[in-house]
């Protein structure tokens, strides 16, 4: 058999005798979402990646951290991705030390764009940035295709995101608290609280906020474009930035929210 | 006094038997003889001031500025070789520039002297040039750091008092009347500048009515001075 190419090609192109998937590029399919809220950010992703139409990865996380209190959420090709996020990494390390001070999230989000721009006919990335800083608090920005920035309260994306702008534009309302953002992204009250890791986690009472978090806004939102888009699904992952650091939740796809009558 | 270097202090890479390197001293000397250049930080901006040394009645009022525009919120004062000053503010304005470029916002000041003095050292550490005959304060003002101000060697007056920035501009313009020396110097011409709250951040020259209100404070000030001299004598 021949040699398989492993240059990107286009979908629906049937040139060679190598099998569909093994010609398909590993991508993030992917639903992701980011809402700021009074002292910081609610993230949030599906964990699907697929070659084609095999899930190459079920538990995938796409939610990477850039700096203690600066993640990003991916989406598009898996290694473009990647390749960019561990750039950005080590730019804003080197760049914080040599500030002395924690980075603000605009110049990590101004690395992405930078990387995303000048590159932008050999990448396919779109990526939400977002974090706490000590200067301007919890901020998301969109870093979509083609290397545009801009600052948004909330921001969705991925392929799964198109399904639901409608529910994003009718539900977020402006100033939510941590609670509310959770509640609008991923589960209503019966999310398990996986706390896989809590870093820097100085405050007793953000433990107590964990567990009684109702989850209204991100876990509907994720799960209604899981269940529409073909290349989002798996698990809800979920992470809250804010200034005493940084938890992270897993929501089962059995505890996600159902929406079908069926 | 000074110390004859005699042979030590013929280039900026020998050491001499004392652990001087005598061209970065003879550098500072440079400082020294020039006019004296003053920032001052209070509490809700930072001050310039700079006797300028009038060389020639033909020179117009305004030109060979010693006071730069370093990007938008951040702003230079100098003392010693004008030329050399010159090409250190491009430096700096190249390093402003570069940092926006690259992070997308305004470059700290304490960030900005430290690139910058690491560019003027890099000058005293080889033969084949020269380093740097003139010293710099740099300062800015922001919302969240408040006023600042930076040294870049240590010639050069610096110090901070409690007043708002309209009054620190006639405080200024005093001080550098007192320290012109009449006798030594001949005219001289007073430039003014500053960055603050009243200016929105944004490093500016002091507008025309308030630094002659600065220079009219001044030379009356200097008029009680003289009077109270003669009363006592």
């Amino acid at each position: 058999m021949a040699a398989v190419s492993l240059v990107r090609c286009e979908r629906g192109f049937a040139r060679d005798a190598a099998p569909d998937w093994m010609r398909q590029e590993l991508r993030t399919g992917t639903t992701i979402m980011a809402v700021e809220f009074d002292g910081g950010v609610v993230i949030g992703a599906d964990s699907r990646t697929t070659t084609g139409a095999y899930i190459a990865n079920r538990v995938t996380d796409k939610l990477t951290p850039i700096h203690e209190r600066i993640f990003c959420c991916r989406s598009g090709s898996a290694a473009d991705t990647q390749a960019i996020s561990d750039a950005v990494t080590y730019q804003l390390g080197f760049h914080s030390i040599e500030l002395d001070e924690p980075p603000l999230v605009q110049t990590a989000a101004n690395l992405f764009r930078e990387m995303c721009y000048r590159y932008r006919e050999e990448l396919m990335a779109g990526i939400i940035v977002a974090g706490w800083d000590k200067r301007r608090g919890g901020q998301v920005y969109t870093v979509p295709v083609g290397g545009m920035l801009t600052r948004q309260p909330v921001s969705v994306g991925g392929s799964g995101s198109s399904y639901i702008y409608g529910y994003v534009d009718s539900n977020y309302r402006a100033h939510m608290s941590k609670e509310e953002c959770l509640q609008f992204t991923a589960q209503g009250g019966h999310g398990v609280c996986v706390r896989a890791c809590v870093r820097m986690c100085a405050c007793a009472c953000v433990c107590v906020c964990v567990r009684a978090l109702k989850c209204v806004l991100l876990c509907p939102a994720l799960s209604l474009a899981m269940e529409r888009d073909g290349s989002s699904g798996g698990v809800v992952r979920l992470a809250v930035i804010s200034e005493h650091g940084v938890e992270r939740r897993v929501v089962a796809g059995n505890q996600l929210p159902s929406f079908s009558a069926i | 006094m000074s110390s004859i270097g005699t042979g030590y202090d013929l280039s900026a890479s020998t050491f001499s038997p004392d652990g001087r390197v005598f061209q970065v001293e003879y550098a500072m000397k440079a400082v020294e003889n020039s006019s004296t250049a003053i920032g001052i930080r209070c509490k809700d901006g930072v001050v310039f001031g700079v006797e300028k040394l009038v060389l020639s009645k033909l020179y117009e009022e305004g030109s060979n500025k010693r006071i730069f525009n370093i990007d938008r919120h951040v702003g230079m004062a100098v003392a010693g070789l004008l030329a050399d000053a010159r090409s250190l503010s491009e430096v700096a304005r190249e390093e402003a520039s570069n940092f926006r470029s690259n992070y997308g916002h305004d470059i700290p000041l304490k960030h900005l002297a430290d690139r910058v003095a690491m560019y003027v050292h890099a000058y005293t550490l080889y033969s084949a040039v020269r380093p740097f005959g003139c010293s710099f304060i740099l300062g800015s003002y922001d919302d969240d750091d408040g006023p600042q101000l930076y040294m870049v060697d240590p010639s050069g007056i610096s110090y901070m008092k409690e007043m708002t920035c309209r009054e620190l501009v006639k405080e200024v313009a005093k001080i550098i009347y007192i320290v012109h020396d009449e006798v030594k110097d001949k005219t001289f011409e007073l430039e003014l500048s500053w960055v603050g709250e009243v200016t929105k951040g944004r490093h500016e020259l002091v507008p025309k009515d308030i630094k002659e209100e600065a220079e009219k404070y001044a030379k009356e000030s200097l008029e009680e001075e003289d009077d109270s001299d003669e009363d006592n004598m």
